[in-house]
């Protein structure tokens, strides 16, 4: 580990400026590297064009669905017998059946009086009254919504795959925390478990453990555990190295400092890795249900075979409800952490009196409902939202559709970008020969970054072109480009506005979380109703569901602009768009650019939902090969999905000439 | 230090696998039957549950519907139904987890291997509906345009089907990709000037075909009876070249070179052959299980429509036609 080189001398007032394309042409490593692609190309282009021409040559390709035909050919004979099935995966499985159903009988055992009492009073206890009375009327709301057992079955599937998801990430993120070398193996797995779709990887998961609650569980981990990993490890070697130093001079072993120094330094990041696998878990809810997975999801699923966006929305509510209220309660413990623990409030509202008193609370009324005779939610309090709700859709699709005067409708608009944005830019990218395409993307991920990025960015364009799906990927990429365009110009905007004003941050904040929360299956019918079949809905989807991340980004990287800077600029007389030009943005660039990141993975994951409103290609590949048992053919395409995200992200992420290893 | 590093390692390692180890004693030691799993939702009445597969079809949830209706008030089972696509369900329907199957549309591939070779699924019979698998064209378009119904006339409509999908060629709409298909062979083998765009799964084609029927205009779609959409758009059927055993034989040769219409299928039920042999009255109940088009449509157009749920769906249809339901109850 050596030490970082230092980073540019700043300009003055503090302010660095920005390394724009045109900034990195007048110095000149920008100017030598494109030199030197520029002989590089001038050498092989003609060559590599003489033999094997524009489209990507088909004697580079590599077909791997022989061979994966082959693996599920296999296990699909070998399944009730072979040792590793009965002896191991069996037994999984039988488990991951054991606990959710212990889960769910106990929370059936609770009663709604007992489970509504306990999840209020433990919001409480953690994260104050606010949270508990959110806690309280998700549950009634869900209740009064008619779907109170399919909450129960979702609940404790989530319950189990999280505490596995955490189990499983913490160790992973232990031992990466603990091992460079680890670290290093690990990185790029993490990356790939949580860009390839989760439809690409439901196939398998199916194959082996046949459909239903273990394989949903699987599935749900794979995508959950990753972030628990990612930031255990970044808590662990975050950790101050004085405290480290301290507690080494006084004699711990490595055991000792592990448990008494460096965990609880962690604490924070700890349970932020719980938050996030908690928010990544219920939105593998929905997706799950595709495979059997019971619960919520499966009624959003159930209500798109009749096209029944009311019934879908009464079903996803309850799972909105459940992520926000989780979301809140552990971020406020969270929060809690870093301030005095010790609650305010009478002796015996604190410590063990006050678990105690919850439980106690919760036990009672658990038994009220019990001598009460009503277990479930009773059936005469649920109140119908889907025909209202399917009333509000056919107008607003009415209004909207076509027609409006001057703007014309979502119709027209959505035919415009299709022809005259997604059309020349899928068009252009298909037409461009693929050592072009791979020249482009060395030249641009090599400008902003090191010759490592750029080749690990080409190597990814190769990979998809070995895979052979080189055409319906950079149709996929033409999509992703788009949708990503329209998602930083409107996040961007929003975001600068909502930093600029506490009241608009306030009213966008729900808003955004029923963006992020609200599954993606719901939407599916609404943009198409307003945007017709095709690659335009798809957009759409896209953008509402990477919208919220880059909009939070943005308004957090803007508020914590240095204020000295502010200050001294706004002394020197700028005016308020002068400020936001050349001291807010500039400094606020590493927030704009991890909200690029962000909006990369988010624009990516939704390609899938894309592939169920028209938008065809690799998304639409990916949904086929879950669709007809084609192993080959949704793996080839997540794995291309993965190799876009791989390749978009090392264009758009500068990265500085140092040794060092990024962060987790 | 790298050696505390080490050991804390291996201990890592150790922790990892006592946990494993407890895991698996959680499930009993010894062989663990991957086909004998209940669903953890699944009601604590062992002998007496069955599951069935729901297809993403209404239709297909209108069969599982009536059946469960009447498995549950007639037979006093209790009844687990599971939606997953064609290919997974006949997956699931050999291990076990899922016990029938009451509607396929005629999957040849999985037949050969599970029914023939393996022998872990039973063929059922039919249910009594006729499937048919179609381009179709709305009612209000083809009365002003009769000739739009028959294939050698569609060049002529191509460019009034235009969308921004489609590009320059008109559009053929086919829904989701779980569904049987010739139809990118049959417009590149009868040359026709279309291009085939898939919506990607049935809600998104229904929705479409509502948004066109709205505004009255013309539109050329994959689609297949029966099915309740028929009721809310009426369409009519495009005549395509006469579907031959030849044409059919040459098409399970080579798919891309089938140009000839899509055959009518009498629908099939498949059983889990464990439970065909040993799901006593359940297993009676649904090999006599039939009905007709209508009796089907009917339900679905409650479900669908009517916005009734299917038990209330399935409730209303019984007590209207006990004659029908009343020939598939075994023998006392």
């Amino acid at each position: 580990m050596t030490t970082a080189t230092p980073v540019s001398p700043r300009g003055t007032l503090g302010v660095d400026t920005p390394k724009g394309p045109a900034q990195l042409l007048k110095n000149r490593r920008g100017l030598a590297k494109l030199l030197l692609l520029a002989v590089v190309a001038a050498v092989a282009v003609p060559l590599l064009h003489a033999q094997y021409g524009a489209a990507w040559p088909h004697a580079l390709t590599v077909d791997v669905s022989g061979p994966l035909d082959k693996t599920s050919n296999w296990i699909i004979d070998n399944r009730d017998s072979h040792w590793l099935f009965v002896y191991f995966l069996g037994h999984l499985s039988n488990a991951v059946v054991l606990s959710v159903r212990g889960v769910y009988l106990l929370l059936l055992a609770l009663g709604w009086t007992g489970v509504t009492a306990g999840v209020a009073l433990l919001a409480w206890r953690v994260a104050g009254w606010r949270i508990a009375l959110t806690a309280l009327l998700s549950f009634v709301v869900s209740g009064l919504l008619g779907m109170w057992i399919p909450t129960m079955q979702t609940l404790a599937l989530m319950v189990v795959a999280v505490a596995v998801s955490v189990v499983v990430g913490a160790l992973l993120g232990l031992a990466a925390g603990l091992s460079d070398r680890l670290f290093r193996i690990l990185r790029p797995v993490l990356d790939t478990m949580q860009v390839l779709p989760a439809f690409a990887y439901l196939l398998p998961v199916v194959l082996v453990f046949g459909i239903g609650v273990p394989a949903a569980l699987l599935a749900t981990v794979i995508y959950a555990a990753p972030p628990m990993a990612r930031l255990t490890a970044l808590g662990l070697r975050g950790a101050d190295a004085g405290v480290l130093e301290a507690s080494a001079s006084l004699g711990a072993t490595g055991r000792q400092r592990l448990l008494t120094a460096r965990l609880p330094l962690a604490r924070k990041e700890l349970l932020l890795g719980v938050n996030q696998t908690i928010m990544m878990a219920l939105s593998m809810a929905v997706i799950a249900s595709v495979i059997g997975a019971a619960g919520l999801g499966d009624r959003v699923y159930q209500a798109l075979a009749s096209v029944d966006v009311g019934a879908a929305l009464a079903a996803a509510i309850p799972i909105v409800l459940l992520a926000i209220v989780m979301d809140r309660t552990t971020a406020a413990a969270g929060e809690k952490i870093g301030a005095d623990a010790s609650a305010t409030g009478p002796a015996f509202l604190r410590g063990w009196r006050a678990w105690t008193g919850v439980a106690v609370i919760t036990a009672a009324l658990a038994l009220v409902g019990r001598l009460a005779g009503s277990l479930v939610w009773p059936t005469g309090w649920a109140v119908d939202i889907a025909h209202p709700v399917n009333d509000f859709k056919e107008w607003m699709v009415n209004h909207l559709y076509s027609g409006v005067p001057v703007v014309g409708g979502t119709a027209d608009w959505a035919a415009h970008f299709t022809n005259w944005v997604l059309n020349p830019l899928r068009d252009g990218l298909t037409a461009l020969p693929w050592y072009g395409a791979l020249l482009l993307v060395a030249a641009l991920a090599w400008l902003i970054g090191t010759w490592r990025t750029a080749l690990t960015a080409v190597l990814a364009m190769a990979a998809i072109g070995v895979l052979g799906v080189w055409k319906p990927s950079m149709n996929t990429l033409s999509q992703v480009l788009a949708a990503l365009v329209v998602t930083l110009v409107l996040g961007f905007g929003i975001g600068i506005l909502a930093a600029g004003s506490k009241r608009l941050e306030a009213i966008l904040r729900p808003v955004l979380d029923v963006m992020q929360t609200m599954p993606q299956f719901v939407y599916l019918i609404p943009v198409v109703a307003l945007f017709a079949v095709g690659r335009a809905p798809a957009a759409a989807a896209a953008v509402v569901y990477a919208l919220p991340a880059v909009i939070r980004i943005t308004t957090q990287g803007l508020r914590q602009v240095d204020p000295a800077a502010m200050e001294s600029a706004r002394s020197l007389g700028a005016t308020r768009w002068q400020m936001l030009r050349q001291v807010q943005l500039p400094l606020a660039r590493p927030a704009l650019l991890l909200a690029v990141n962000q909006g990369v993975v988010l624009v990516l994951a939704v390609v899938i939902i894309g592939g169920l409103v028209g938008g065809g290609a690799l998304g639409y590949d990916v949904v086929t090969g879950l669709a007809t048992g084609d192993l080959g053919l949704g793996l080839v395409a997540g794995v291309a999905i993965v190799c876009l995200g791989l390749m978009l992200d090392r264009v758009t992420q500068p990265t500085e000439r140092r040794t060092t290893g990024k962060g987790a | 230090m790298s050696r505390t590093r080490t050991r804390t390692l291996a201990k890592l390692v150790g922790t990892s696998a006592v946990a494993g180890a407890v895991l698996l004693s959680l499930s009993g030691c010894g062989k663990a039957d991957m086909t004998k799993q209940a669903s953890p939702f699944a009601a604590a009445k062992g002998s007496k549950s069955v599951t069935l597969s729901v297809q993403t079809w209404v239709g297909a949830q209108s069969n599982v519907a009536v059946a469960k209706y009447l498995l549950e008030h007639q037979l006093g089972y209790h009844v687990d139904t599971v939606q997953v696509d064609e290919i997974p369900a006949w997956d699931a329907l050999s291990q076990g987890r899922v016990d029938a199957i009451l509607e396929d549309w005629g999957h040849p591939d999985q037949e050969q291997r599970y029914v023939k070779d393996k022998k872990t699924i039973t063929a059922g019979g039919g249910n009594g509906v006729t499937g048919h698998i179609g381009w179709y064209v709305p009612k209000y378009w083809a009365d002003k345009h009769p000739e739009v119904t028959n294939w050698k006339n569609l060049n002529k409509v191509a460019q009034q089907l235009r969308t921004s999908e489609s590009g320059n060629k008109g559009q053929l709409m086919d829904g989701s990709p779980s569904y049987v298909t010739n139809d990118k062979a049959l417009v590149k083998n009868l040359h026709l000037n279309y291009e085939v765009v898939f919506a990607g799964s049935e809600a998104a084609q229904i929705t479409q075909i509502q948004q066109f029927a709205k505004q009255k205009k013309p539109f050329l779609t994959y689609w297949y009876e029966p099915q309740w959409l028929f009721n809310q758009v009426p369409m009519v059927e495009v005549k395509l070249p006469k579907y031959t055993d030849a044409c059919a034989a040459k098409g399970t040769k080579d798919p891309s070179s089938i140009d000839c219409a899509y055959p009518t299928t009498p629908l099939q039920k498949f059983f889990n052959t464990e439970f065909a042999k040993r799901g006593g009255s359940a297993a009676a109940f649904l090999k006599k299980f039939s009905w007709t088009k209508d009796d089907q449509n009917e339900v679905s157009e409650s479900i669908a429509s009517s916005g009734l749920s299917a038990d209330e769906a399935a409730k209303r249809w019984v007590d209207k036609h006990p004659d029908v339901w009343k020939k598939w109850l075994p023998k006392k």
